[in-house]
């Protein structure tokens, strides 16, 4: 009886350290929210999303070049990272074997924790001094290198997590490998797929750093993709450090504006993966 | 057309462990074969060598010859992928692709197959007939493969290896997972199939092999001990081993 009794306790007590660990969790994320929520909301208006900044002193303005332009880039880098990240993840899941997987795994593991100002001077040098200009596509260059990593490794665990005997159903009906991957492993794995790699488009639409050594910024509309881009996090950036009252309240509405771009991605992109079941 | 298979001196590696030592065995064509013999023997081995997908596990290989009516399959240059279309497989867990719909499972292979789009519904209703699941889900023929039950589902993975009117059917312990009544289902179906369809089937299940085999090979620690009729395997066995086996004594 007493020994069932501790054993109750200790199950309460444990379940209780979870709901408050729990709680704690929330608070940070919960906070940022209200707080983000709360200052962003006073500047949201129809004429942020469809002007360009106004010179300091004067009222008003908008961010409407620098929406397109974190659009465009993150738009650009997912068409660069995803294809190199999901088929590299793939290689690594269904195909690597030896020491060469063993190597890709290695540096991607590398490359995932170099710091994305690094990233930023890389393609600096690379891109940025050879062509001579900041440009959208050195951002959305730097923007792909860190997201490849990232999807790499997710994706290679979300196949890993298939069961190998859907695989070996797939093959005993005359599949090839090829087949295999395309219509059986990516389908059973599309959900862990879409959300590994929104968990990268979310990193990388608030990254600063790298943009601020590669699409610079712009206060006018951008014409072609080889000159420098206006973004949302670089924006955030110079008008919360800036001196003027209405500029740090811009800062917080296009902070405000960022979550809400990254949030309706993740939710539509969910809501996708519900219909076609 | 129901074809026979003839396996001549099949043996298959683990690394560097042997599993198969030297098999010899004939097939009969429209007939089902059983495979018998305790755990560890090489039963799934031996079966999965049967459509070369015993290759597929990292370090595994095989050698030896292992004739499809005049193709030997571990021939130079015969791609396994061609041999998987001409040999069906049933796996111990049913394992229905679970982000398909039922028509999609069984119409899986058809679409492989090249089948054109016309003929594919009416193909994948026979194979969901002949495996005795048409009635139950006809209804629902556009709900997850998930949702059915453990028996319902063997009997999808049945019929999607049927779908593509396979030569030599393989089944690897496909009741091992399944309570008696969906048992008594598949072989019912297995009874159906005899004579249009060559079986191969693994059982742990001697009484299993004894009601639905016509022949039946008795293995132990990767060898065939003897091979014969199913009555004559269970009633008069030639070799001690066997004998001990089917009473009991062991395994």
């Amino acid at each position: 009886m007493s020994r069932f009794r501790r054993r109750k306790l200790v199950n309460y007590v444990m379940l209780g350290l979870a709901g408050v660990c729990t709680a704690i969790v929330l608070v940070p994320l919960v906070s940022l929210l209200a707080l983000v929520i709360s200052r962003g909301l006073a500047g949201l208006n129809l004429e942020f999303f469809t002007q360009l900044p106004k010179p300091v002193g004067e009222p008003g303005g908008g961010m409407a070049n620098a929406i397109v332009g974190t659009l465009t880039m993150v738009t650009m880098a997912c068409i660069l990272g995803l294809p190199v990240g999901i088929l590299a993840g793939t290689y690594l899941s269904e195909f690597g074997r030896g020491p060469l997987a063993g190597t890709v795994r290695f540096m991607s593991d590398v490359l995932t924790g170099v710091p994305s100002i690094v990233v930023g001077i890389f393609v600096n040098v690379v891109v940025v001094i050879r062509t001579g200009h900041f440009s959208a596509y050195a951002g959305a260059l730097a923007l792909a290198i860190i997201m490849i990593p990232l999807v790499t490794r997710t994706t290679e665990e979300m196949l890993r997590m298939v069961p190998n005997s859907l695989r070996e159903a797939s093959l005993a009906l005359g599949a090839t490998r090829a087949r295999t991957v395309g219509s059986i492993v990516y389908r059973s794995a599309s959900a862990g797929l879409i959300t590994g790699s929104l968990l990268a488009v979310a990193r990388v639409a608030g990254e600063t750093a790298p943009l601020l050594f590669t699409a610079l910024n712009n206060r006018f509309w951008h014409h072609t993709l080889s000159e420098p881009i206006a973004s949302l996090p670089v924006y955030i950036y110079r008008y919360a450090i800036s001196p003027y009252k209405d500029w740090q309240q811009q800062a917080w509405t296009a902070a405000l504006v960022l979550v809400l771009m990254v949030l309706t991605t993740s939710v539509a992109a969910r809501i996708a993966v519900s219909l076609r079941k | 057309m129901a074809l026979g298979m003839e396996i001549q001196n099949l043996r298959a590696w683990y690394g560097k462990v042997k599993a198969l030592q030297d098999i010899n065995l004939t097939v009969v064509p429209g007939a089902v074969t059983a495979i018998i013999g305790p755990s560890g023997c090489g039963k799934s081995t031996f079966i999965r060598c049967l459509n070369r997908l015993h290759e597929v596990v990292r370090g595994a290989r095989a050698s030896g010859q292992v004739w499809l009516g005049d193709l030997n399959i571990y021939g130079r240059g015969v791609d396994p992928v061609l041999v998987r279309r001409r040999i069906g497989m049933v796996f111990q867990k049913p394992n229905p692709f679970p982000a398909m719909s039922i028509f999609d499972n069984v119409a899986a292979g058809l679409h492989l197959d090249g089948v054109p789009r016309q003929e594919i519904y009416g193909r994948v209703e026979m194979a969901l007939r002949l495996a005795g699941l048409w009635d139950e889900v006809r209804d629902r023929l556009q709900v997850s493969g998930a949702n059915l039950s453990g028996g319902q589902q063997q009997r999808l993975c049945l019929a999607r290896a049927l779908a593509l009117e396979p030569e030599v059917l393989l089944l690897d312990e496909p009741c091992s997972a399944l309570d008696p009544a969906s048992t008594m289902h598949i072989e019912a179906v297995l009874r159906d199939l005899k004579g249009r369809y060559t079986v191969v089937i693994v059982t742990h299940n001697m009484q299993q092999a004894s009601r639905v085999a016509d022949y039946t090979a008795f293995f132990l620690t990767g060898e065939v001990v003897e091979y014969g009729s199913t009555e004559d395997i269970f009633t008069r066995p030639r070799d001690e081993r066997t004998e001990n086996y089917i009473t009991g004594r062991f395994g």
